[in-house]
């Protein structure tokens, strides 16, 4: 079987799907939140390279790359806004970050 | 204007300096970022106040590189880049948000015990970030200048460490943030697949004359979804009240003044720049936006005993009314949208110069049952505030008024008129919650008086603010023909 565009497509929106449900079922640790969210941009990351090279345009290729580089950022500064939530509740659960309602 | 090969052809052959001015103002910030942070990094904490006046000067070179170009059309970096009368505008006024917000919480960084140097310059990491959104003319640059600005806003809501309420407001931001993005940067991938190109101009040449896919409305749905994230409209509003209560005064003032007139502007030149030509598609999403941002701001403020918690509703209504605007999709809708952005604006900065000032005991306090008795303890500051707030109401002759009125008037003109009954009758439940803080100020029990303090640009901010709202109706047609020049900038072509 030939493995077209719409394959990779597919692959992109199910792990963007994932991570989405992963953002949103999940009840326990806010780790398994910056995880769900680096696997969404990866799906986009598929995405873009996929359409590059199916139209042999270099412009998505160069947008995978910002987005890496964003994404490591990312992750830096959220993990960075979390080791500060932990110091003064001393718990990461999803269940804890509540402290404000209505 | 030039096309990408010639384009190709001046970096080629020679560099010529023509080729990157209109994004000096950006170049000269993002260099005076860099320099500010190695002072600080010299100086440390001890430099904090001159960094944040350095940060204002900054902003205000800045504004002065932006007046002195040339605002007619023109585009750099390869079309990245867009500077026209809309991009110059709002980033003027975008710049003067940020030295106004700077300028009234240098002193609370003080009294919070949180004047580290890395605040100003976040904030003006922030505010390149914004400009270059505001410029932005191509999907990338798009999402480098929303990933900047959005970045340093995440640290700058979790600014106060020590503080519980500030953490937990920096991972709301940044979880719901970051979805945000993951959701427009989909979005920006399935347009890309299915017009060839990350170009707004190439982009909008592709989509007219054409029906277009499903894969392309579908990627139009997931970037408007994550711009609302950004501009806090209902159903997308869900971290606007607690990041607004939870993070440092002066940040909540800095989120509630300025980023959303940036994500504002960029929406707008997505919607009638790149998809102009599928106007329609895009209509009903934001009109349901608008209403359920409407309804819900206007409700849910009700129960609010916080005041920066109201002032997160209120933004949220206040999104509503200017996406009437834009659903509206004439140049008269934009203009209204620009004016009424503009007064949106000076009116919250003065509302947050006084609840910056709201402290007792060496304790910022923040319910507005703390303002009781406001009338009789700072009369001068008390009759302000009601300004402020019969303004916010839209009550006539004040400022607030007239940007409703434009608002409605172009939604009428469209043939929206649902939106411009529902418009009327929500900001009617709004002036319930507004009037609600006149009435503690000058009818309640009184209760203990404001620590006093100097606080000099505070209330100079109060007093320009206040002044401009009285003295509008003098000459309302000189900001109206300037947001109609503005607007009339994304329909020349």
């Amino acid at each position: 079987m030939e493995i077209g565009l719409n394959h990779y497509l597919m692959l992109g929106g199910l792990i963007f799907t994932i991570g989405v449900f992963g953002i949103f079922l999940n009840r326990k640790n806010v780790i398994i939140i910056l995880m769900s969210i680096e696997l969404m941009l990866l799906a986009v990351n598929i995405n873009f390279v996929t359409f590059s090279s199916f139209m042999g345009d270099m412009a998505g290729q160069v947008f995978a790359m910002f987005i890496l580089t964003v994404a490591a950022a990312e992750a830096a500064i959220g993990l960075a806004i979390l080791v500060v939530f932990f110091r003064s509740k001393g718990s990461i659960a999803v269940e804890d970050i509540s402290g404000m309602k209505g | 204007m030039l096309n990408l090969q010639q384009e190709r052809e001046i970096i080629m052959s020679e560099f010529s300096w023509a080729y990157i001015t209109p994004a000096l103002p950006e170049m000269f910030l993002a260099i005076a970022g860099m320099v500010l942070l190695i002072a600080g990094v010299f100086r440390g904490n001890e430099g904090t106040k001159m960094l944040c006046w350095a940060t204002i000067g900054s902003f205000a070179l800045a504004a002065t590189f932006l007046l002195g170009l040339d605002w007619e059309r023109t585009t750099s970096f390869g079309g990245m880049f867009i500077l026209d009368r809309f991009a110059g505008f709002m980033k003027l006024f975008v710049l003067l948000g940020l030295m106004v917000t700077m300028a009234i919480s240098v002193r609370y960084l003080y009294q919070e015990q949180m004047a580290r140097f890395e605040y100003p310059i976040l904030v003006l990491f922030a505010g390149l970030g914004m400009m270059l959104m505001i410029s932005a003319n191509n999907l990338l640059s798009m999402y480098m200048g929303l990933e900047l600005q959005a970045l340093s806003l995440y640290v700058l809501a979790a600014f106060r460490r020590d503080h519980i309420k500030s953490a937990e407001a920096g991972i709301k931001y940044f979880i719901l943030g970051a979805l945000a993005s993951g959701m427009l940067l989909f979005g920006a991938s399935l347009i890309y697949g299915y017009t060839g190109s990350v170009g707004f101009d190439t982009i909008a040449a592709t989509l007219s004359g054409t029906e277009p896919g499903l894969g392309l409305i579908i990627g139009l749905v997931f970037v408007l979804t994550g711009l609302a994230f950004k501009i806090s409209a209902v159903p997308f509003h869900m971290w606007t009240p607690d990041v607004y209560e939870g993070a440092p005064t002066s940040v909540t003032a800095l989120f509630a003044i300025v980023p959303k007139v940036a994500a504002m502007a960029l929406l707008i030149r997505l919607l009638f720049g790149p998809f102009g030509p599928i106007i329609g598609e895009w209509q009903q999403i934001i009109w349901f936006l608008s209403m359920a941002s409407m309804a819900l701001g206007a409700f849910a403020a009700i129960a609010q005993d916080n005041i920066k918690r109201l002032m997160a509703y209120s933004s949220i209504g206040n999104m509503g009314y200017v996406l009437i605007g834009v659903v509206s999709g004439t140049m008269e809708g934009i203009s209204a949208v620009v004016v009424y952005l503009v007064l949106y604006m000076i009116m919250t900065a003065g509302v947050f110069s006084i609840i910056l000032t709201m402290r007792r005991g060496g304790v910022a306090v923040e319910k507005i049952g703390d303002l009781a008795g406001f009338s009789r303890t700072n009369p001068l500051m008390a009759y302000a505030m009601a300004i402020l707030m019969f303004s916010m109401s839209g009550i006539p002759p004040l400022a607030g008024f007239f940007g409703k009125m434009l608002i409605f008037k172009a939604a009428v003109a469209s043939g929206f008129y649902i939106l411009a009954v529902l418009g009327i009758l929500t900001s009617v439940v709004a002036a319930f919650y507004y009037l609600r803080v006149v009435k503690v100020m000058f009818f309640d029990e009184p209760a203990d008086a404001f620590d006093p303090q100097p606080a000099f640009s505070k209330q100079a901010v109060v007093f320009a603010s206040v002044g401009f709202i009285l003295l509008f109706i003098l000459s309302p047609d000189s900001l109206v023909t300037t947001g109609m020049n503005a607007a009339s900038a994304l329909f020349a072509g």
